[in-house]
């Protein structure tokens, strides 16, 4: 599901590669439908964001230690991580242009 | 940017509707999706109301087949979410961002999304427990106590599909009596673990200083006593408001919120039309929605045309009287 830009992340992974930089990630599964539709956003962000922000990408059903880490009750949720620190989240579905206004603060 | 014969504003079933019978028309529509992509069905699962299937069709399943069918005979459909309208004159002017499109011709089928209670504190705990949609969130809810508000239709199809998941769904309703479907309330009551609070609203949803929920604060309706449920989550199932606000001060709009409509789908603005749920507050059904769509179409198309006969000078008069009403709300 995830395009070229995007990474994915799981449990193990997960502490060591948000540490770095601004990292913009998805939490998603194969059966949530509103996830599927921000999708295509989110792929469009990591186009248009490549080499300045890491965008990736969390399945929950494979990797449930990382979402209860971080209490994501809903999803699709996006959080954004600065230098290891959690700076945005955004549940539900968002615009790519309010989602770019999220990034530009952080960069 | 070429300007187009019609924009179908939305992708649900009367967007979708609208765009196969437009392009069926040889009108080439452009469809604006919407951040709600695929409309309400997106977040239901089994429609056993659709026409033609007797077994019942997955809403995600029938939307991607209504695009596809749509994209078939050459509509076009883009991604993305309308920022602004200008209806003062045609062409009219689409802008999504920094991008403008026009048409001669609008079709608005934007839809209605969840309401919620209007608390502050849900939307503040929304995805750390307060959830509209619990097909995307009753997984976090495994093996948990939950509880659901409101007794329509909606209401009900979340209790039951997190039946399944949660220890005990309790419904809580501020009447006495469900609104929901025969078939859907015998379908909940017939359920072991859940169970019914009657008139009873909530007035807080704790803990916000925890960043997640822990309990409901409810309210008796007819004694006005207070108590506290313990449960982890709460999925609001208390109906849907249109979304018009693209619209305000340009459409005439009823005093509920939803888009007027006269004659087939005409707006109060000649060359918009409207369709589903953004003008329906009455039936609000996928198969509704649909034909919506298609008379929608089907006007935008004799518009066009010059076939659609109607007085121009009375329209814009009553539309006139009813803006004004619309914008003294």
């Amino acid at each position: 599901m995830a395009s070229e830009n995007v990474k994915t992340l799981t449990d193990a992974d997960f502490g060591e590669s948000v540490k770095h930089g601004v990292v913009l990630v998805d939490f998603w599964a194969t059966w949530c439908a509103p996830c599927r539709r921000l999708a295509p956003t989110v792929d469009q962000l990591a186009a248009e964001y490549s080499g300045r922000i890491t965008v990736a990408k969390v399945d929950i059903d494979e990797n449930p230690m990382t979402p209860s880490k971080f209490m994501v009750r809903g999803i699709p949720t996006l959080l954004l991580f600065k230098d290891g620190d959690l700076k945005e989240t955004v549940v539900g579905l968002a615009g790519k242009d309010d989602l770019a206004k999220l990034i530009d603060k952080h960069l | 940017m070429s300007e187009r014969q019609v924009i179908i504003i939305g992708s649900g079933p009367a967007g979708l509707t609208a765009a196969l019978y437009a392009a069926r028309a040889n009108l080439k529509p452009l469809v604006i999706e919407g951040i709600e992509a695929g409309g309400q069905l997106m977040l239901t699962t089994m429609v056993e109301n659709w026409p033609g299937h007797r077994d019942g069709i997955m809403g995600p399943d029938l939307m991607t087949e209504l695009r596809a069918q749509a994209e078939r005979f050459g509509a076009e459909i883009i991604q993305g979410d309308v920022s602004s309208v200008d209806l003062s004159q045609r062409p009219f002017t689409v802008a999504m961002g920094k991008t403008q499109y026009t048409a001669q011709t609008l079709i608005v089928a934007t839809g209605a999304s969840a309401k919620w209670l209007d608390l502050g504190v849900d939307k503040k705990l929304s995805g750390r427990g307060v959830s509209t949609c619990a097909t995307c969130d009753g997984f976090f809810f495994k093996g948990r106590p939950v509880a659901v508000v409101g007794g329509g239709d909606t209401a009900m199809e979340e209790a039951i599909y997190l039946s399944k998941l949660a220890t005990t769904v309790t419904v809580i309703h501020r009447r006495d009596s469900l609104r929901a479907s025969k078939v859907m309330q015998d379908k909940a009551m017939s359920m072991a673990n859940i169970s019914f609070i009657w008139n009873t609203e909530v007035t807080d949803i704790k803990d916000i200083d925890k960043g997640e929920v822990t309990s409901l604060v409810l309210r008796n309706t007819q004694t006005g006593a207070s108590s506290e449920l313990a449960v982890d989550g709460v999925f609001i199932g208390i109906g849907h408001v249109p979304n018009t606000a693209l619209f305000k001060g340009q459409l005439a709009l009823h005093d509920n919120g939803y888009l007027k409509t006269h004659d087939g789908s005409r707006t109060s603005v000649v060359g918009v039309f409207a369709a589903g749920d953004v003008q329906d507050h009455i039936y609000r059904q996928a198969v509704t929605a649909a034909g919506s769509g298609c008379m929608a179409a089907m006007d935008a198309e004799r518009f066009l045309s010059g076939t659609l006969h109607e007085s121009e000078h009375e329209v814009s008069v009553s539309s006139h009287s009813e803006l004004r009403t619309a914008n003294s709300e």
